[in-house]
């Protein structure tokens, strides 16, 4: 059986994959936000898992306004990093996993959510941004990421309830999945920004660590946060953080934070970066009939 | 599940910033599609070599055009042009996110960049205009 065994949260600011790239993040600007992944290394290093659920956002670069997945789930074999318009960072490709990403994939439809499958597609710094920030830059990721996108661009994005609810989904998948596997879940982006218009540079010290004790203990406050107070509080970027919900989510009705991190700047941008871990795992069972009903579920096994 | 028309009403509300709602989608699909096209190496020369003759294989208004030849980033999102999207012309002029950001607001890239090393823009009095706080 797979288990979920940790969730990891962290912004993903494409200069810190620059950074990265050019050996910059020992300088002055750059150490204090990299030294505070350094414990989330080591610990990773111990606890390595087979795979990570990467939930981000892309940034007009694999999707166009063409076509607008809110939740899109990757079952391909292999990633490449996206040109963004500098040519594709020089970091590996990202290997799938594709048995237990059709297997989330049939769970989630199952279970009342109707997710886009994509087979192809190139990632961007939403998805390698975070693997530099944990894994450093090995020549192989050392573990298959299933990439989770979420449309956090083009309004309405998901509620934070529904990313929550997600979660639990997700974690129902995982806990059906028949071979041995230790699967973490990431959410990324945010925390407070805005790269827009006039109020351009708004960071909420305050409110950015009000959200980071949200996801710690027993409490699910901050599903029920509504958009337009992460527009009004966090700048119109902020709702990036909607992502973290669907890491929470997976991790069951209690938390224990192993490791925080906040900083002030990163660009435009407030870095938050935390290490939790599952108290006992529980979630809800599913709401739906096909989620109960041990024929439908029989089907995707 | 909140009222729609509420739910929109309120983006009215908060100063200095254009959500992208799905009527800016729709007003500015040909201008983020044009600027999707820059990803491209060949799109990227062929604009630098005569910007306006790029621009005019593109379903645009002449108000979007003019804007783009100005870098004028507040009025491209006022005709719907989203930042992620816009992106792609300040790095096909090899600026960065951070000083792209600022010309957006009412200081110079150093004023911006030294108000961001001291914590950013506070939210005090940028959360509502109705309510001033
Ligand atoms: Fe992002």
């Amino acid at each position: 059986m797979a288990r979920i065994t940790a969730g990891i949260a962290t912004s993903h600011v494409p200069l810190l994959g620059v950074a990265a790239d050019q050996n910059k993040s020992g300088d002055d600007y750059f150490a204090p936000i990299f030294s505070g992944y350094e414990w989330s290394r080591k610990w990773l290093a111990d606890t390595l898992p087979d795979v990570i659920v990467l939930v981000y956002n892309d940034h007009a670069s694999a999707f166009d306004m063409k076509i607008i997945p809110t939740f899109a789930i990757g079952c391909g074999e292999s990633y490449a990093p996206a040109d963004e318009g500098w040519g594709p960072r020089e970091v590996p490709d990202v290997e799938g996993h594709p048995d237990l990403a059709w297997h989330i994939a049939q769970s989630l439809i199952l279970d009342e959510f109707d997710m886009t499958i994509i087979n192809e597609m190139d990632v961007d710094h939403g998805l390698t941004v975070p693997l530099t920030m944990l894994f450093g830059a090995p020549d192989k990721w050392p573990c298959k990421v299933i990439p989770l996108a979420v449309n956090v661009v083009t309004y309405p994005p998901p509620s934070g309830n529904r990313c929550w609810a997600l979660g639990e989904a997700i974690a129902r998948a995982v806990n059906s999945f028949n071979d041995d596997l230790d699967v973490q879940v990431w959410g990324t982006g945010g925390m407070s920004h805005q790269l827009q218009g006039p109020r351009a540079g708004l960071i909420n010290r305050e409110w950015d660590n009000m959200f980071l004790d949200g996801l710690v203990g027993t409490t699910d406050k901050l599903r029920h946060i509504p958009h337009i107070e992460y527009l009004r509080e966090t700048g119109s970027e902020g709702i990036e953080m909607v992502m973290w919900l669907i890491m929470r989510g997976a991790l069951g009705r209690e938390t224990k934070a192993l490791h925080r991190h906040y900083h002030v700047p990163c660009s435009n941008t407030a870095i938050g970066h935390m290490v939790l871990e599952p108290v006992d795992g529980t979630v809800p069972p599913s709401p739906t009939i096909e989620g109960k009903n041990a024929a439908a579920q029989a089907m995707i096994d | 599940m909140s009222d729609i028309h509420d739910y929109l009403a309120e983006f009215d509300d908060i100063p200095g910033t254009r959500v992208f709602t799905a009527a800016r989608a729709r007003q500015g699909y040909h201008l983020n599609q044009f600027a999707m096209g820059l990803m491209k190496a060949d799109n990227r020369e062929r604009f630098r070599a005569d910007e306006k003759a790029y621009l005019d294989d593109w379903k645009l208004s002449d108000q979007a055009k003019s804007a783009v030849l100005a870098r004028d980033y507040n009025a491209l999102l006022d005709l719907g042009g989203n930042i992620y999207f816009l992106s792609k012309i300040f790095s096909t002029d090899g600026i960065s996110f951070a000083e792209a950001v600022s010309t957006m607001t009412d200081m110079d890239f150093p004023t911006y960049r030294e108000m961001m090393n001291q914590g950013g823009r506070s939210p005090e009095g940028q959360r509502s205009i109705k309510e001033k706080r």
